[in-house]
């Protein structure tokens, strides 16, 4: 009994503050600093070209246009404008992500004029017939995942935490992704994706990170590679703007037919 | 060659086109489309043509100015048919141009508009006309002279419709398939105003939570004829005579979205076409994601179909299931198909409709699209469409 109390004195002596981090709050508190950092940028407009690569290397491209709207205490709502190939130019995506419910999708079809919501438990279909899945694209609320920090590390002469998530919504196509995450800006290097049989199935590096607003770090390159086909997907960010003057009304399925 | 659209119309809105404004974004697209179409039974009148080629051109041009608060669209519609006449033709489906605020939007010139959820059949979308000779599907749509205000609130979009000039539907002539062999005799109206009698509709659309929700309501010109059989002295069929009465409709479409589950549902109440009628349409779609390890997804359709007209040729969908099967493989071609039979539940006749789609290279789409007519009691217009199964293959370029 006396050997059980002395172990633990130093518990209940300490300060909460001090007290050791478990993998799981440290992983979290990785996120949510991530998270705090990449707040505040109010809206963002890009155009996007996917470069989507066979196993032969034959390479097929895809150009579409997006825009994004921050949502304080609830996630980001996007609306994606295809303009390559031909054949489905002038189809649009509208997603409101949620941080905890399902989030609403609707798909503008344009040759006849219709807007049609859809199921948004497709999470790991391919978008656009790309390697990069819906759940991908889908805005990271910190709330989506469970967190677990693994360890401290040094890529490509940086430090960088390396995280563990597990997503906590349904329909994943993963059990679990790895996240390389630079110690000095909070911005994601590097992950890896493991399927539903824990093996690993993709691999998403970022390159050519550039600066907006003196604070928001965008990627201007990802590469997508799947182990297991052996395809890939080069998505280029071009044009993006902040804070260009969007709204809520941008966002709505009125703007969604008009989308062009 | 038939010019179809308000052209005039066109011509004087043209003069509205801000001159000075600079442009910030504009465009042209479309695609150039040919279709063969095979028809393995003999036609019931030795007038109507057998194998039939065809082909389209859809330019499209696209204009905005003041970041998309200003905008102009055209879409053009031209085809030659090797068989049909009636479908040698052009239309305009769309020229107008659309002015947006933060509460409201104005659309005024030749439009098309959609309304309504379900899969098998549009009950509730009224405001254009079917195109039939485009495709016997009635998803093709003439474009309808326009003038729409929209108002967007928490509560939801109203949107108010003037609609001057009325568009007759598009019928395949007597050498064409897919239709009754026999004349189409001018239109009747109830109006005296006829074609320029101006209809008008209300709507209020909301999307809230799992629910997307819409209400309407249209007065004016029916866009389906009452289709009238005009004999001679012996009784014998002579001509199809469409007559297009004033009528009022409601509709109601919903949407539920849980999960990969959707429910819908569209009703429609329409009064001046004979007696009142009720019909319906409801049912589920069902998606199966990422099938079998791969990337497809399944989808499985139901819906139910009921139409208190009782008249198999005018309402063919009275007491009707329809069963579909979605297959869509998110490759890079894009291969998407579409089967499914709409059977009666009383007399057992059936409709089946197939209808896949692939991307070939960057530019090209290739389409296959079969329907098939069995079972048509005498009287019924699947009785009358018996020997018009066909297979179509279409090509298409998109630029």
């Amino acid at each position: 009994m006396p050997r059980l109390a002395w172990l633990l004195i130093p518990i209940l002596l300490l300060p909460s503050p001090s007290r050791a981090e478990t993998p799981e709050e440290k992983g979290l508190a990785i996120a949510v600093e991530a998270d705090r950092r990449d707040s505040g940028w109010g809206d963002m407009q890009a155009e996007l070209e996917m470069i989507l690569r066979n196993r032969n290397g034959d390479e097929s491209r895809r150009q579409l246009r997006s825009r994004s709207l921050e949502v304080k205490g609830d996630g980001d709502k996007t609306l994606i404008i295809f303009d390559a190939p031909p054949d489905v130019k002038g189809t649009a995506f509208l997603s409101h992500t949620h941080a905890t419910r399902p989030d609403d999708q609707w798909l503008y079809l344009p040759a006849l004029k219709r807007v049609k919501r859809i199921s948004s438990a497709n999470k790991s279909g391919p978008f656009m017939g790309s390697e990069f899945a819906y759940e991908d694209i889908a805005s990271q609320e910190v709330e989506k995942y469970r967190y677990k920090y693994l360890r401290d590390e040094v890529l490509d002469g940086r430090p960088v935490f390396v995280i563990e998530r597990y997503p906590r919504y349904r329909n994943s196509g993963y059990t679990r992704q790895v996240a390389w995450i630079d110690q000095e800006t909070y911005r994601p290097e590097k992950v890896e994706f493991y399927d539903r049989k824990n093996a690993l199935l993709k691999t998403l590096t970022y390159h050519d990170y550039r600066q907006y607003l003196g604070r928001y770090w965008r990627a201007h390159r990802m590469e997508m590679v799947n182990h297991q086909t052996g395809k890939s997907t080069t998505l280029l960010w071009k044009k993006i703007r902040f804070r260009t003057g969007l709204t809520d009304r941008d966002f709505d399925r009125n703007a969604l037919k008009r989308a062009r | 060659m038939v010019v179809r659209g308000g052209l005039v119309l066109a011509a004087a809105l043209l003069g509205l086109v801000p001159g000075t404004a600079p442009a910030q974004r504009s465009e042209w697209s479309g695609e150039v489309a040919l279709e063969a179409r095979r028809f393995p039974q003999p036609p019931l009148n030795p007038l109507q043509h057998g194998d039939n080629l065809s082909a389209a051109v859809r330019p499209q041009y696209y204009r905005e100015w003041d970041g998309g608060r200003r905008s102009f669209r055209l879409e053009l519609l031209g085809r030659v048919d090797q068989g049909d006449d009636e479908r040698t033709h052009a239309d305009v489906r769309e020229l107008s141009w659309t002015w947006v605020s933060r509460d409201w939007e104005v659309t005024a010139g030749i439009g098309r508009v959609f309304w309504g959820v379900t899969e098998s059949l549009h009950l509730v979308d009224i405001v254009n006309q079917t195109d039939l000779v485009e495709n016997p599907d009635g998803e093709d749509k003439l474009g309808q002279p326009l003038l729409r205000l929209a108002l967007i609130r928490d509560w939801g979009t109203l949107e108010a419709f003037v609609l001057p000039g009325f568009r007759e539907r598009s019928f395949p002539g007597p050498e064409g398939r897919l239709w009754p062999a026999l004349p189409l005799a001018p239109a009747v109206y109830e109006s005296p105003r006829r074609r320029s009698h101006v209809d008008g509709a209300l709507r209020w659309s909301h999307s809230t939570g799992i629910w997307d929700l819409g209400l309407s309501v249209f007065r004016g010109t029916s866009r389906e004829p009452r289709l009238v059989i005009a004999t001679d002295p012996f009784g014998r069929p002579r001509a199809i005579v469409p007559v297009y009465d004033i009528i009022d409709q409601a509709g109601v479409d919903v949407q539920a979205t849980l999960e990969d589950w959707l429910w819908k549902l569209e009703w429609i109440r329409r009064r001046g076409q004979g007696p009142d009628f009720t019909a319906l349409a409801a049912g589920f779609e069902y998606t199966f994601y990422g099938v079998l390890e791969t990337a497809a997804d399944v989808g499985l359709v139901a819906e139910y179909l009921y139409d208190s007209r009782d008249d198999a040729f005018q309402a063919p969908f009275q007491d009707d299931v329809f069963v579909g099967l979605r297959l869509t493989l998110n490759d890079v071609q894009s291969t998407e198909l579409l089967a499914g039979v709409i059977a009666d539940r009383r007399s057992g006749e059936r409709f089946y409709s197939v209808e896949a789609s692939r991307r070939v290279g960057e530019s090209w789409t290739v389409s296959l699209e079969g329907r098939w007519f069995s079972g048509g009691e005498p009287g019924s217009l699947l009785h009358a469409l018996r020997n018009d199964d066909y297979l179509q293959l279409e090509l298409a370029w998109h630029f």
